[in-house]
């Protein structure tokens, strides 16, 4: 019986997740748009987006891997979403949480990623392929600073579960481990940026090079599949980075402020910065974050 | 300029010379003599660099006019070269060998006025015309409104009105007729 | 009427794709379109709702009115706060602006983006070209109606329109789709041959699959 209980606990979870994230994107073309000094669309306008794609009377289709494109990139969405807990003490918004669960986690950010480069291929777009290339070199540089930080964290805290290192860091600010191991949030915080895919880093979808990259030949209910997607793996990670490195959250309204404020910072930045060109995004990510990782890692190994 | 236009006096056999403006001059010289002339012109005497090449269809006298129109860096002048050609007869020396950039051009000559151009790469592809089986557009004997009514759909209920006899009808029906202004063509 | 005729009409009425070479005829769709009936009332009421707070461009500029699509997204006129944004492909596009006169060369390519786009897809002709032919109405290369061609839903009078004029017709388009009146996905499958007679008469060469999905 736990476990339908835990099921129906979850669903709600994923629900208020992806509206979150939803509204979280509506958000950001706001600002945008008042960075552009326009007006911008409503908020909810990528809630009408995904009930339009959903709403398309045909769809085409490319074959079977098409099909378990967006299906594998939503599951890699979910998987990483349900391994963290949202809310430190919360049983509704506890997931699945369990012991080792950080490696789970990590391994769940990329599964997504290459599903989707299974079923894009077959579109036969040669811009998917493209942007698929772009997107795994990209995300196997950004990953290497962000593992460094959580070997540094994993050492710092002598655990792998989200949950103790967020039980770790309750008790003031002053516990949380940007304060606590602060050379691990810095490169962190800066493959997050690469995470996010905001405009330093939007290499993937990049809109004036290769026309929005993998999904080119998505469209119908696959486009809104994936921008669910987008919406709900944009809100786990903003949690996981909250869990980690910012002393996780005891109720939903504190969990919306400080993701809300992690998100904003990859938002300022892309707003304010051009895109770089492939190689240049490589490099940066392979230089100073990854020095800044493997000098967290020592700095609290050996002192 | 005048040593220039002498300089090539001496070489061809230039039919006419009219200056137009302090550095826009136009010449006319014969068919045979024009790859020469145009070769001398960019090498010897520094037009580097061709403009343009267009035709004009002169139906009356029965002859196409290929203006190759080239600047000079250095002197900052340009020299429109006129050539007449025959309108049946149609064929053309292609002058690619000395800016390959012609081959555009007399692509398009070739589709718009259906001239020939022995040798001139890709010659013979669709500009932008593309299965076009009729005779080429820009001569002045299509009709291409006919050709327009017979193969689109026109819409009815077409009207026109030319706004100065529009305003006139409504506003000043008295008023006199202006005498017409004439420019003096040559 | 026997099996054997059932399978001679089945095959007549499948695409031949004659306009392809024999090696690539199989990889393009030999169906015709068909007709797609709505979900029940209110569903479809309030799915329409939502895809007339959802225009999706296709950024395809036409002709010389696709200058006027750019303002549009400018922070001048700002069409995203209705909603409107660009799509780079036919795919996930649902709204098409022809943008003025469409010469024989891009009418082929305007039927293959249109034909591409996934339903329900609406048309919007701006400028006079599109209408009558505009200025253009005796020109060998321009094509005076183009709604002969492919379905068209709203009209932008004008040469050329001012962005205020285009964001006039994308609020009459709105209203239409609003209140279902849009369908022009249904009429083309409906009148796919005259559609296709249409064009084929124009575009002497045709070298492209006879319906592309």
């Amino acid at each position: 019986m736990d476990i339908f209980i835990k099921m129906v606990y979850a669903a709600i979870s994923i629900l208020v997740a992806t509206l979150y994230g939803l509204l979280l994107v509506g958000t950001v073309h706001k600002i945008y748009a008042r960075v552009h000094r326009r007006i911008g669309p409503p908020v909810w306008q990528p809630i009408l987006d995904i009930i339009q794609t959903h709403g398309r009377k045909v769809a085409t289709s490319h074959g079977i891997m098409f099909f378990l494109g967006p299906v594998f990139r939503l599951a890699g969405g979910m998987g990483t979403y349900l391994f963290i807990p949202v809310i430190y003490g919360s049983v509704v918004f506890s997931n699945y949480s369990m012991a080792g669960d950080l490696l789970l986690v990590m391994y769940f950010i990329f599964f997504g990623q290459l599903g989707m480069a299974l079923g894009a291929g077959e579109g036969g777009h040669p811009y998917s392929p493209l942007g698929i290339a772009r997107g795994l070199s990209q995300m196997s540089t950004f990953e290497l600073p962000f593992s460094l930080a959580v070997i540094s964290i994993a050492i710092q805290y002598n655990t792998l579960n989200i949950t103790s290192i967020v039980a770790a860091q309750q008790g003031g600010m002053l516990n949380w481990t940007l304060f606590t191991n602060p050379l691990a949030v810095i490169a962190a915080m800066i493959s997050l940026l690469g995470m996010n895919m905001h405009s330093p880093f939007s290499l993937v979808l990049a809109p004036q090079e290769i026309p929005i990259g993998p999904p080119i030949e998505m469209n119908g209910s696959f486009l809104g599949i994936l921008q669910t997607n987008r919406a709900l793996f944009a809100s786990a990670k903003l949690v996981l980075f909250m869990n980690l490195f910012f002393g996780g959250a005891t109720n939903l309204p504190i969990m919306m402020l400080k993701t809300f404020c992690i998100y904003l910072f990859s938002v300022f930045i892309g707003a304010a910065f051009p895109r770089f060109r492939p190689e240049q995004s490589f490099r940066f990510f392979l230089r100073v974050p990854t020095l800044i990782g493997i000098l967290s890692v020592i700095i609290i190994a050996y002192f | 300029m005048k040593e220039i236009i002498n300089k090539l006096k001496n070489m061809v056999n230039v039919l006419k010379v009219v200056e137009k403006h302090p550095d826009l001059f136009f010449i006319t010289l014969d068919k045979e003599q024009l790859v020469m002339a145009l070769g001398y012109l960019k090498h010897t005497l520094e037009f580097k660099h061709l403009a343009f090449l267009q035709a004009v269809d002169y139906l009356e006298d029965n002859k196409f006019m290929l203006t190759y129109m080239i600047y000079n860096y250095e002197l900052k002048v340009n020299l429109g070269i006129n050539v007449f050609i025959d309108r049946e007869e149609h064929t053309m020396f292609s002058i690619h060998q000395l800016w390959a950039h012609a081959w555009q051009y007399q692509r398009e000559l070739h589709e718009m006025f259906g001239i020939d151009f022995p040798d001139s790469p890709r010659v013979n592809e669709a500009f932008i015309l593309e299965s076009w089986d009729e005779m080429p557009p820009m001569k002045r004997d299509f009709d291409t409104l006919a050709y327009s009514q017979k193969t689109y759909y026109q819409r009815p209920g077409r009207e026109t009105s030319d706004p100065k006899e529009k305003m006139k009808d409504a506003k000043y029906p008295n008023y006199p007729e202006s005498p017409k202004i004439r420019r003096d063509d040559e | 009427m026997n099996n054997k005729d059932l399978k001679e009409i089945e095959k007549q009425m499948k695409l031949a794709n004659e306009g392809l070479p024999e090696i690539e005829r199989d990889l393009f769709a030999d169906d015709r379109p068909s007709r797609i009936e709505p979900l029940n009332k209110y569903l479809e009421q309030f799915l329409n709702w939502a895809r007339a707070r959802s225009l999706w461009i296709l950024a395809f500029g036409t002709g010389c009115g696709a200058i006027e699509l750019r303002p549009l997204m400018t922070a001048r006129f700002d069409a995203f706060r209705y909603g409107i944004a660009g799509r780079p492909t036919p795919r996930q596009a649902n709204v098409f602006i022809i943008g003025g006169y469409a010469s024989l060369k891009t009418i082929k390519r305007i039927v293959r983006s249109y034909e591409q786009m996934q339903g329900p897809k609406y048309v919007i002709a701006l400028g006079s070209c599109t209408i009558n032919g505009g200025m253009y109405y005796d020109s060998y290369n321009t094509i005076n109606r183009i709604d002969h061609y492919i379905p068209v839903d709203t009209y932008v009078t004008g040469c050329m329109p001012r962005p205020e004029a285009l964001i006039a017709g994308f609020n009459r388009l709105k209203e239409k789709i609003q209140a279902g009146e849009c369908d022009g996905m249904n009429k083309y499958a409906d009148n796919f041959d005259w559609y296709k007679a249409n064009q084929k008469r124009i575009i002497k060469d045709w070298n492209m699959p006879d319906y592309n999905w």
